[in-house]
């Protein structure tokens, strides 16, 4: 046994992180490490260096155009870009969409769509959730009609991640109503631009808006636009949903906002003290940074496991709920490091290029609307009471 | 020992309830906080009325004259409705501290505007540095004719960007620290060298940071003895928590009422979600933890007026912190329970968890006063 990496995954994160570096325009490090707003072109500008550098899809096989890495080597990929504040890469098309094509889409679709994923030419996002279907999803009620050789879908989604960057969306709809809940569904890739789709934005508690609902009134689309076979979209859907295990637990990301914490804490005093050196608060980040050191090493022995070829069981469902219980504890503890200064509401200094000035210390005013916006890690994704529902049956035969 | 409300209590809590339910839903609340200033300044003229802003005033003065206990009553229907007109600042910090330090003039010049309506104050003590310790004042007050001259910087002052008068604690003596040397002055928002910076705060009531630059005041000003005004100051927070203590029973419990509903009103898998074992535990909890906070919120009311003054900060302090864990733990599970709609500002759920949580940042956070508490023999 050996914990420690082999010196080519050193060597792998050293490039890396030069990498990195040398190509992460100094705007966008300085917004995602200071929690400012990230503007859509910056989220596409540093995916295309990524795709051109032939690290777009970290996880993605090699005929598709990915780096063909272990799982270590995306884990330390993951790290080093979350320690070099890089834009958190968006889900719905790398780490979605793009392997259910892979998978189970037509050749035309894998032409078409993978390598506008690559370089996020196409904004994808996820219609999943309705208003009545949330945990449970096979409940959902939009409906696709085939009408000669179009589809007709009528329906409504909603919570829709960034919906409104996006030009296309896939959704779930049911497309057979005899069938059981589960049969009836299927998986249509919906350009939305076209008549009938209209996005209305939902505000969240921090004042932001990340989340909208997507409406589908008499949408037609091209016979083509189905992934796969009419009726196994939830097939597709559990493939999606389980396919990510690398990332699900944000350990790189943690591990960044850690240090932030530490060094928030020790920039704020009590009579004098640096927090961080006051009894109560340093216990607390240090047993979070031993929670952390935990789930990362649970993490490195899973993904070894993985490199083994051994199937993955519980480890998305633990990662999961571990990951996300750590992100909000951190969100917590820097709103607690900063005192009264969590009140003030002053969204425009979360704005690129704000420069006026700032109430009580710079880096105060995004730690409470974080952590009002991070309650959010333990519903999305299947819910954690979801997913500890699921380690106790599948894993633990309860 | 009784636990039972006194027929003024009983009356001060049906007018309370019955205002916010009628006055303050949801829906008006948000054309409040959309409104000028932020809150409503008609409601408030219906608290003079309703004799809500004088409760603790003497009925010379044109209060009521009852006590903390009565004020409680009103913080806690207040919390149910999310209240956000200046009431904590006005009323029980600022009115209180002129009753409790103001000469025969001053209390007959400023409680009887307070109650009538026409007076917002705010006490201007917390400093940048400060975080919560009461007696990190780095104002200073020097002698300046036959006045004082104030210069320094005081940090999320709340009601302050309404507040017609300020309460600012200040040097006369000392340092940063000291117990000693601190003293209390009236300054009113228009004298010179004072400059109010306002801001909302995330739950959606406000304050702002004060700074005063060679502030001149007259003697006339001083509130209390001269650099002797901590412990007015300790009353004043302590009053201040207490209140806070009562106000947040009434947040938990309508988080509370508005989570069980949703629990036997939301269906996934064909059941109420309130089926599942796992969210009914969660809610026993919730329950559970709102009374624990009850318990505690009418420990600390009925100690607010104490003369021991150690004996009323160790049960304020211990109050503070199970509220304050109370309120963390409803405020999450409640959020937790109502999945994607608990985050969305168009929902009442998200309001209540974010004023659990300012109110747990505010006079003293459960580590402040977790701490006190066991540094105060009991
Ligand atoms: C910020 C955010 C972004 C999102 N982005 C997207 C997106 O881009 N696309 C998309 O399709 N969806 C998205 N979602 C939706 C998300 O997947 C759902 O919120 C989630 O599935 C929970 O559904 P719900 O909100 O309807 O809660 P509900 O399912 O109504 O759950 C309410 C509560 O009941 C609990 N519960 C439900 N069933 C059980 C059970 N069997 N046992 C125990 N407890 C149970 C839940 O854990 C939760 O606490 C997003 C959500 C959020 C908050």
């Amino acid at each position: 046994m050996d914990l420690n990496y082999t010196a080519e995954e050193q060597a792998f994160a050293a490039e890396v992180r030069a990498w990195v570096r040398a190509n992460l325009p100094a705007e966008t490090r300085h917004a995602v490490e200071h929690h400012k707003r990230l503007r859509k072109e910056q989220y596409v500008d540093w995916q295309r260096r990524l795709a051109d550098h032939g690290w777009g899809a970290p996880s993605w096989p090699t005929q598709f155009g990915g780096p063909g890495w272990t799982p270590v080597q995306k884990h330390i990929f993951d790290e080093v870009l979350s320690e070099e504040h890089a834009p958190q890469p968006l889900p719905f098309g790398l780490n979605m969409i793009g392997p259910v094509i892979m998978a189970f889409g037509s050749k035309a679709q894998q032409d078409h769509y993978l390598p506008r994923i690559l370089t996020q030419e196409d904004w994808w996002c996820q219609g999943f959730s309705e208003p009545g279907s949330g945990s449970d999803l096979a409940s959902l009620r939009s409906k696709a009609v085939l009408d000669g050789d179009q589809w007709v879908i009528n329906g409504q989604k909603t919570w829709t991640t960034l919906a409104q960057h996006a030009n296309i969306i896939f959704v779930l709809a049911r497309t057979d109503f005899q069938a059981k809940p589960q049969k009836g569904i299927s998986m249509f890739l919906v350009d939305m631009a076209l008549p009938g789709v209209t996005v209305r934005p939902i505000i969240t508690v921090d004042g932001e808006h990340e989340v909208n609902e997507v409406f589908f009134d008499d949408v037609r689309i091209p016979k083509d636009c189905i992934v796969g076979e009419p009726g196994q979209g939830w097939t597709y859907a559990k493939f999606l949903l389980s396919h990510e295990r690398t990332g699900i637990a944000r350990i790189g990301r943690s591990k960044a906002e850690l240090r932030r914490l530490k060094h928030i804490a020790a920039t704020e005093t009590v009579d004098g003290v640096p927090l961080i050196d006051t009894s109560g608060f340093r216990e607390k980040v240090a047993g979070l940074e031993i929670e952390l050191m935990a789930l990362e090493l649970t993490n490195l022995r899973m993904l070894a496991a993985e490199k083994h070829g051994q199937a993955p069981g519980a480890e998305a469902n633990m990662l999961k709920i571990k990951g996300s219980e750590i992100q909000q504890t951190l969100t917590e503890l820097m709103m607690e490091a900063v005192g009264p200064y969590a009140l003030p509401f002053d969204p425009q200094a979360r704005e690129q290029g704000w420069n006026g000035e700032p109430i009580g210390p710079d880096y105060a005013a995004p730690l409470a609307p974080d952590y009002f916006n991070y309650r959010k890690v333990t519903i999305y994704g299947g819910s954690n009471e979801i997913q500890r529902n699921i380690l106790a049956k599948a894993h633990l035969g309860l | 020992m009784d636990f039972s409300l006194s027929d003024t209590q009983q009356m001060l809590r049906d007018t309370a309830e019955r205002l916010v339910r009628e006055r303050y839903g949801f829906e008006e609340r948000k054309r409040i906080l959309a409104g000028p200033g932020g809150f409503s300044r008609e409601l408030w003229a219906t608290y003079a009325e309703l004799g809500l802003l004088g409760i603790e005033v003497a009925e010379d003065q044109g209060g009521i004259g009852g006590n903390f206990q009565d004020l409680a009553i009103v913080l806690e229907a207040f919390g149910r409705g999310l209240v956000v007109e200046p009431y904590v600042p006005t009323v029980v910090l600022g009115a209180g501290l002129v009753n409790a330090a103001g000469s025969d003039a001053q209390k007959a010049d400023i409680l009887p505007r307070v109650v009538g309506g026409e007076a917002y104050l705010a006490f201007a003590h917390g400093e940048p540095k400060s975080r919560y310790t009461l007696a990190h004042v780095a104002t200073s007050a020097t002698a300046d004719g036959d006045g004082f001259s104030l210069t320094g910087d005081k940090a999320v002052v709340l009601g302050g960007d309404v507040a017609d008068l300020f309460i600012v604690s200040a040097r006369t003596a000392g340092k940063a620290g000291d117990t000693d040397g601190l003293s209390l002055f009236l300054v009113p928002k228009d004298a010179a060298g004072l400059t109010v910076r306002g801001y909302p705060t995330v739950d959606g009531t406000r304050a702002a940071e004060v700074s005063l630059r060679g502030a001149k005041v007259g003697r006339d000003a001083l509130l209390g003895p001269e650099g002797g005004a901590f412990p007015l100051i300790a009353q004043a927070l302590d009053r201040g928590a207490a209140a806070l203590c009562a106000e947040a029973v009434g947040v938990m419990t309508a988080l509370n009422e508005l989570t069980l509903d949703y629990l036997k009103t939301r269906t996934q898998f064909g059941v109420p979600i309130g089926s599942f074992q796992v969210l009914q535990h969660h809610m026993a909890d919730m329950f559970i933890a709102q009374e624990q906070a009850r318990s505690m919120a009418i420990l600390a009311a009925s100690r607010a007026d104490s003369a021991d003054a150690a004996a009323r900060s160790r049960a304020i302090s211990a109050a503070k912190v199970q509220v304050g864990k109370s309120a963390r733990f409803i405020g999450q599970q409640s959020v937790q329970m109502h999945g994607g709609i608990g985050i969305t500002e168009e929902y009442v759920a998200g309001h209540y968890f974010k004023r659990l949580t300012t109110i747990d940042r505010t006079f003293g956070d459960v580590d402040f006063h977790l701490t006190r508490f066991a540094t105060l023999a009991a």
